[in-house]
Order: C-alpha cells, then sequence, then structure tokens
C-alpha cells in the first residue's frame, strides 16, 4: 500500500494530474482511492490531493507521518504539506514561488530559506526542478503539470506505455503531443 | 466494468440505474457534481432550482405524479428544505424518493459543521451512510426500491470525503421503471390535521418495519476479527476505523436509521466493549447506550473527537496505540483563498472600506471581501441573511438616535434569487432604509459556475426567460434603484455613496460578468513602471491576487493579471499602464447577451 499526495495553489493543473495518476494506478490493476478538497480552490488556495493504492485501500486519507512521497507545485505548499510525509518518504518540489496574499501585501514573510532546510530534517530524498522554465522551452507553461506528473511515474516503476494511453484520453487532443513531451522530459529527469 | 468514480458521481449514477425520471437541486459544496453529473442523462429531467426548499418540493411533486425522484444538497441546504422535508416523511412516496444531504465534517467549505443525521430521526425518515462510491452507487440504487416498498422518501448521508473520493464503481444498466399514472389521493397527499394523524401512525408503522428490515440489510453485518474491542462505525468512519485497526471486529452501519437492534446486540455479546466511531455527533453511541442499558460496556465520544474530521490516525490515536506526532510548529503564512485577479466584486468591497460602510455579508465568493486587506463584511449568517440583518441593525440604529449610521447589505445574484427576495420585501414594507448592493456577477460563480434564473440558460443549456433583477427590485417597491459598472471606480463611489445618504431603503446592481467566464489568453496586462511608483500601496488595497509589493514597489504577475485597470485607476502617479494593444481587455470582452443568442441559435 503506498500514499502519494499532490500539493500546490487552485489554478496549476493538479486535479488534472492526479486524475491521470489515478487512471493508470487503476489500469495496473491496483485497488485505487484518490481525495481532494475543492471548494474555495479555485480562488487561489492551497489544494492537497491524496492518492492511495494497493491490494485494498480502506481510507482515502492518512493523518500525518504517513504518506511515502509528496510532488508539490509550489515551495512553499511543498513546506506546509511536509507534516503529511513519513520519514524519509520522497519530496518532489516544484521551484516555483507563488506569495500569497499575505506576503504580496507585506504582512508576512515568504519563508524562503526554511523551505529545504526543513525538509531535510525529515528527508533525504528531495529533487528540485524547474517545471516553468521546462515548460517554456516546450514553448507551452501550461504543461508544468505533465512535466511534474512524469517526474513523479519515474519514481514508481510502473509500465511506460500506461501512462501515455492514460494521458492521452485525458488532455485535449491538440494539446496532446506537447503533453506528452512534457511527460516524457519530466520522466528523463536526471535525479540531482 | 470497473470505473474510478467520486462519491457524488456514483450517487447520480446509481439513481439513473434505478430508472430515474427527475432531479432538482441548488448548489452546495460538496454536494454540487450530483446534479452536475445527472444533467448528462438525457432520460432525467434535471433543474436547477432557487433554493432548496423549491427543489424538494418540485421534486416531490414529481413524485405525486409518479415518478421516481431526487434532491441533493449540502447540508444547511437541509435547514432551507426543512418544512416540506418533515412533511415529505408522513406523505410517503408514489415514485421512489431519495434526498440526498452532503454533510461537511472538518468545514472544508462551509459556515458550521451541523450533523444531518439528527434530520433522519427528527422527520422519522430512514437513513443510509455509504462508505466509499461502489456503496453510494449500489445504496442509491437499490434505495429506490426500498422507498417504494415502505412508502418513504430516504435520507442519504455523504460527508465532503464520501462525495469526493473516487474509488472503484462496478457499473450496471438502467433498468427502466415506468412513471406510476397519477391518482388523487387526498388522504395521503394534503395534510390537514385529520389526514396527518392518520397518516402519523402510518409513520409509527413504518418505523417499526423499517427497524426489522434494518437487520436483513446487507450493508449491515459483522466481520468478527480479535475480540477484545468490538467497533460500531458508519459512513467513512468505517473506512478510516478498518484502517485503523485491521484485526478487529466491526459492526458495519449502512442502513443507520432505523439502527439493526438485533445486530447490536449479536455484536455486542460476542466482543469485551463496543467503540462506536461516528464523526461530529454522538449519534449513534446514544442510542446503542440507551438500547444495551448497562449490559455492555460502550464507548464512544469520551475517546473519539466530536469535532472536525478523523482519520486512521487520530483513531489510532485515540485509542491510544500510537502518540500524537509532534511536527515542529512553524507559522507559515496562509494561502487563504482570495477574490480573482479582475473580480467584478472587488471595486465594491474597496468602496466600502473607504466610505467605511457597516456590511452585513452573504454567501457566495463575495464573502471573500471579508479578508485583508479589504476587510469590510461586519457579518455572514446564512443565504440571505445580508438584507434582513442589515434591516434589523438599520432599525436599531435609528432607535438609538443620534448621527445615523447606515447598513448596507452586499447579495450575489444567485442568493439574491434564493432568498434575498423576500427579505427585501421585508425591508421596503416594514419602512427600512438599508442600501442593497446585488453584486450581480451573471453565475453561480462560488460553486463553479452554475446557471441561475438571471442568466437566460437552464442547467442543461438550454435558453429560457431571464429574469431582470432591475425589474424585480422595482416591482419590490424600491423607488432609488441603480444599475451600475463596478470598474467604473469613481461612478461606483458616487452611486453607492449617495445611496446611503438618502432616508429610503435603496439597491444598486453592480453588473458584470464573473472574469472566469473569460478565456485567460485572451487577456494582456497590466504593468508597473517602477521608477514612477513610490510604493504608496494604494494599488495593494485592492487585494489582487496578481499585485504584490517586492522590494518597496508594485509588481504585477503577468500570469494572473486581467488587465481590468482598477490599479491604473486608483495609482495616484500614473505608473501602472494597461499593455498597448488589449486595453481593457477584460472590460470590452463580453456581451453577455450575444453569447445567449449564440448559444440560441447552435
Ligand atoms: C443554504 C445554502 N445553500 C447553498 C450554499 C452553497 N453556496 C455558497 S455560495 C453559493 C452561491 C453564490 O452565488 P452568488 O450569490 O451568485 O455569488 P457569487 O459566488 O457568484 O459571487 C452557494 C450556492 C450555502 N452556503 N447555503
Amino acid at each position: 500500500m503506498k500514499t502519494i499526495i499532490i500539493c500546490g495553489v487552485g489554478g496549476q493543473g493538479i486535479i488534472l494530474a492526479s486524475d491521470i495518476l489515478s487512471d493508470v494506478l487503476m489500469e495496473a490493476g491496483f485497488d485505487v482511492k484518490k481525495s481532494e478538497v475543492h471548494g474555495m480552490s479555485q480562488r487561489g488556495g492551497d489544494v492537497i490531493t491524496t492518492i492511495r493504492y494497493g491490494e485494498k485501500i480502506y481510507s482515502p486519507i492518512v493523518g500525518e507521518d504517513s504518506a511515502d512521497l509528496i510532488l508539490a507545485f509550489e515551495k512553499l505548499e511543498a513546506l506546509r504539506t511536509l507534516k503529511y510525509l513519513r520519514k524519509d518518504g520522497t519530496m518532489l518540489i516544484n521551484d516555483y514561488r507563488w506569495d500569497p496574499i499575505p506576503v504580496a501585501t507585506g504582512t508576512m514573510e515568504y519563508p524562503e530559506e526554511e523551505i529545504l532546510p526543513k525538509i531535510r530534517e525529515k528527508t533525504k530524498h528531495i529533487q528540485t526542478v524547474d517545471a516553468l522554465a521546462k515548460a517554456k522551452e516546450l514553448g507551452n507553461i501550461k504543461v508544468v503539470n505533465l512535466y511534474l506528473l512524469g517526474l513523479l511515474a519515474k519514481e514508481l516503476g510502473l509500465e511506460k506505455s500506461l501512462w501515455a494511453a492514460m494521458i492521452s484520453r485525458r488532455v485535449p487532443p491538440k494539446a496532446k503531443e506537447v503533453n506528452l513531451k512534457a511527460f516524457d522530459q519530466g520522466y528523463g529527469e536526471v535525479r540531482s | 466494468m470497473k470505473e474510478l468514480l467520486s462519491g457524488n458521481e456514483a450517487i447520480a449514477r446509481g439513481a439513473w440505474e434505478a430508472g430515474l425520471h427527475f432531479a432538482a437541486a441548488y448548489p452546495g459544496t460538496p454536494s454540487t457534481e450530483i446534479m452536475e453529473n445527472l444533467s448528462r442523462y438525457k432520460e432525467v429531467f434535471c433543474e436547477w432550482s432557487t433554493n432548496e426548499k423549491v427543489a424538494l418540493e418540485v421534486a416531490l411533486g414529481a413524485t405525486f405524479a409518479g415518478a421516481r425522484a431526487i434532491v441533493s444538497q449540502k447540508h444547511v441546504g437541509l435547514n432551507v428544505a426543512a418544512d416540506p422535508f418533515f412533511s415529505a416523511s408522513y406523505i410517503g412516496v408514489t415514485g421512489g424518493f431519495v434526498i440526498v444531504t452532503a454533510d461537511d465534517p472538518g468545514m472544508h467549505s462551509s459556515q458550521n459543521e451541523q450533523d444531518n443525521r439528527h434530520y433522519a430521526r427528527a422527520a422519522r425518515m430512514p437513513l443510509m451512510e455509504p462508505s466509499d462510491s461502489q456503496e453510494a452507487k449500489e445504496f442509491t440504487r437499490m434505495a429506490y426500491d426500498i422507498s417504494e416498498k415502505f412508502d418513504t422518501p430516504i435520507l442519504m448521508r455523504m460527508t465532503t470525503r464520501t462525495s469526493h473520493s473516487k474509488s472503484l464503481v462496478e457499473l450496471g444498466e438502467r433498468k427502466e421503471v415506468p412513471i406510476v399514472p397519477y391518482q388523487k389521493d387526498t388522504l395521503k397527499r394534503l395534510l390537514l390535521p385529520g389526514h396527518a394523524r392518520k397518516r402519523h401512525v402510518f409513520v409509527e408503522k413504518r418505523m417499526e418495519d423499517l427497524a426489522e428490515f434494518s437487520n436483513t440489510f446487507p450493508g449491515n453485518f459483522i466481520h468478527w476479527g480479535d475480540r477484545e474491542i468490538g467497533y460500531i462505525a458508519s459512513g467513512i468512519s468505517y473506512q478510516y476505523a478498518r484502517e485503523a485497526f485491521p484485526e478487529a471486529s466491526f459492526l458495519k452501519i449502512s442502513f443507520s436509521y432505523p439502527l439493526p437492534e438485533k445486530l447490536i446486540r449479536e455484536f455486542a455479546a460476542g466482543v469485551k466493549k463496543i467503540v462506536v466511531i461516528e464523526e461530529n455527533d454522538p449519534i449513534m453511541e446514544t442510542e446503542i447506550k440507551a438500547m444495551l442499558c448497562g449490559q455492555a460496556e460502550v464507548h464512544g465520544k469520551d475517546l473519539i473527537p466530536r469535532q472536525g474530521e478523523l482519520n486512521p490516525n487520530i483513531l489510532r490515536e485515540s485509542m491510544g496505540l500510537s502518540s500524537k506526532s509532534v511536527a515542529p510548529q512553524t507559522s507559515l503564512p496562509p494561502r487563504p483563498p482570495a477574490l480573482c485577479a479582475g473580480c467584478p466584486h472587488t471595486s465594491v468591497f474597496y468602496t466600502l472600506h473607504q466610505l467605511k460602510a457597516i456590511v452585513t455579508g452573504d454567501i457566495g465568493c463575495y464573502t471573500l471581501g471579508a479578508m485583508a486587506p479589504l476587510s469590510s463584511i461586519d457579518t455572514t449568517v446564512d443565504m440571505g441573511a445580508s438584507i434582513s440583518n442589515a434591516h434589523g441593525m438599520d432599525i436599531t440604529f435609528r432607535l438609538l438616535g443620534g448621527e445615523r449610521k447606515k447598513v448596507v447589505g452586499v447579495i450575489g445574484d444567485s442568493t439574491f434569487f434564493h432568498s434575498g427576495i423576500t427579505s427585501l420585501i421585508d425591508m421596503v414594507y416594514n419602512r427600512g432604509m438599508s442600501t442593497v448592493v446585488i453584486l450581480d456577477n451573471r453565475i453561480t460563480a462560488m460553486t463553479g459556475h452554475q446557471q441561475n434564473p438571471g442568466t437566460g440558460l437552464t442547467i442543461k443549456g438550454d435558453p429560457t426567460v431571464q429574469v431582470d433583477i432591475e425589474a424585480l427590485v422595482k416591482a419590490c417597491g424600491v423607488k432609488d434603484v441603480h444599475v451600475v459598472d463596478p470598474y467604473d471606480l469613481k461612478n461606483l463611489k458616487k452611486v453607492i455613496s449617495e445611496a446611503m445618504d438618502r432616508e429610503e431603503p435603496s439597491v444598486v446592481i453592480t453588473k458584470r460578468p464573473c472574469v472566469l467566464l473569460f478565456k485567460k489568453s485572451k487577456w494582456t496586462s497590466c504593468k508597473v513602471d517602477r521608477d514612477l511608483c513610490i510604493g504608496c500601496k494604494i494599488c495593494v488595497q485592492l487585494g489582487c491576487p496578481a499585485i504584490s509589493f517586492k522590494e518597496k514597489k508594485s509588481s504585477i504577475d503577468p500570469m494572473l493579471c486581467t488587465a481590468c485597470g482598477l490599479c491604473a485607476d486608483l495609482c495616484p502617479k500614473k505608473a501602472i499602464s494597461l499593455s498597448q494593444e488589449g486595453g481593457r481587455a477584460i472590460r470590452e470582452a463580453w456581451d453577455f447577451e450575444t453569447k445567449s443568442m449564440k448559444k440560441e441559435e447552435a
């Protein structure tokens, strides 16, 4: 039984990424449960989705110190979600900063310098990438999520062809090629 | 075939498989997607009703005429629908009737954590509690037969986790069920006291039959494991508990009112002690304790928290099986939701803040006008309360005498149709003098863009009458009515402050569509000239998520900016410019009437 958490900010394409992930896990023959909290996420709030898979899954969510892997679409959200990571779990971080309103208006500081050291206290399995830069290279900033999904996919070690099939099912036909390319690049990213 | 469905999709699927004919709802998180999914089935008539009470009455009417019907709402929606809900229990059904309540333990998107299982008991109506999507689908499908067999509506209780989490579901086929031919039956459907007394006798007999049925319902079962502690759980709590205590004995309860007494007694006899696990209130616990009356050791809320959501860790901690993890507490900047960049509500709250108005709020995206830096709402109670609260405050301030304090109620278009109209009539009738701002963004935005009586489209996208808010308000007796463009800050401020000064009730309608109805690709963005910016932070006071304050100057994120131009209008140094080609993109890009007409032609 494994637990993956994907977190970030509403509007970053997290739901699509987690939908594709659950499709793949289901195709691979696992019992899958996925939980997400919508509601006000469209308005720039933080978003967390939990995906759990294995032979038989009961709870769709976990408490603290329980997730095997966290993929964070935003750095501050990586730190916010850290409490759910189990000791020595894997943390994949998009090196992207999105100031929440209290920071934007100057009433609070963005904890830029705290993030990595705090995460290192809990695990040494950390990978940081600048997905926006990669997406820009591909000419479409909207594929950040697929790039990050590729990064995550490599960690899971499932049949790679499943991914292409499920991605094609979920993304609009026009954007299929660039999304697949972004996924492949994330998948091929060398571990730092 | 198996598919990964959310609980809400599964409810829709189960109802459709049961041959559903009729569905009505008012949106509300976490219930909204039930109706949205139902609207994709061509066999089912669907409507967004104006509010939950109306939805329940409309659906009840459909059952009178022999249809199988469903209504869905969030937990507080059932408060609005409570009046017909209680009557529906006495009346029973002709075509089967399922009433879905989606509760919100943990208050992910609600103003309270009420436990609607109480409603089943109060109205003497059977209650089902699915714990995953497969059960949500199966129970809903089965509920129609149970409903018709026992002549009762069924309350189906979902929670945020069962509604919004996805799990595997085995799909079935639709079974067509004919609509039952209409027969007048006043003894059943016309609740005069004389008839209702007879129906109450029937209801009590029905409860006895249902109590017997509860023992045989396949979703109520015992799983024997270790006999030291036996757990009794319903809904999502069952899933948390199975994971937390894999070796234990379980009594899983799915048909949870009336409770399966025989099963409970059998279970109690087989374990040393019982722990009842349920989110929020100790409802099963209280009844089970009364039922077993000292014959067994029963625990519940003495161990398990009553507030918030549960999860497997919390349960293990409650049972002393693990200690609470002491994650280092750092206070991170929160990421509260905010009005979107370009939101037409923003300027209204900016203006009210400047006018130092006392503002009674309502429920919708615009509730976010309460957040800093706009900070311009004093109260939020429930849907429709803005106008009635304003009226009560206004009269009280006038009783006090002295300098006149004017109260402004703010309310969205969907909320105005839901329950603002009656409050407005009340205020006018009772000589109120408040100002009401109706934030008409041409959609029900908060819950994900549902159509409403002002948009000109039905849930299925068919063109329909567009209720004219201005004419409606005038017909209610308001003489001082203004329709304004919220992007025109100067005029907005003038109109609102003049309205506040008048000694009569007034309504200001701010009319601009929700910014999310536009495609971002069409937009341009505003830009700050750092040499001209003096760092006065006036633009920052808009609380626009695209504007941030970096190294003593404002800066604008082009990814988020929609070029609404409010900040450019406010800037005292003209340091913010709209990019050349696009101009005030968002202001010019939309004509609601044109869009609905295009739909009509297609
Ligand atoms: C009784 C009740 N029903 C439903 C809801 C869910 N709900 C919250 S806000 C809202 C709609 C608000 O729409 P509108 O008034 O048009 O404002 P907007 O979000 O578009 O600004 C709904 C349906 C609720 N909170 N209470």
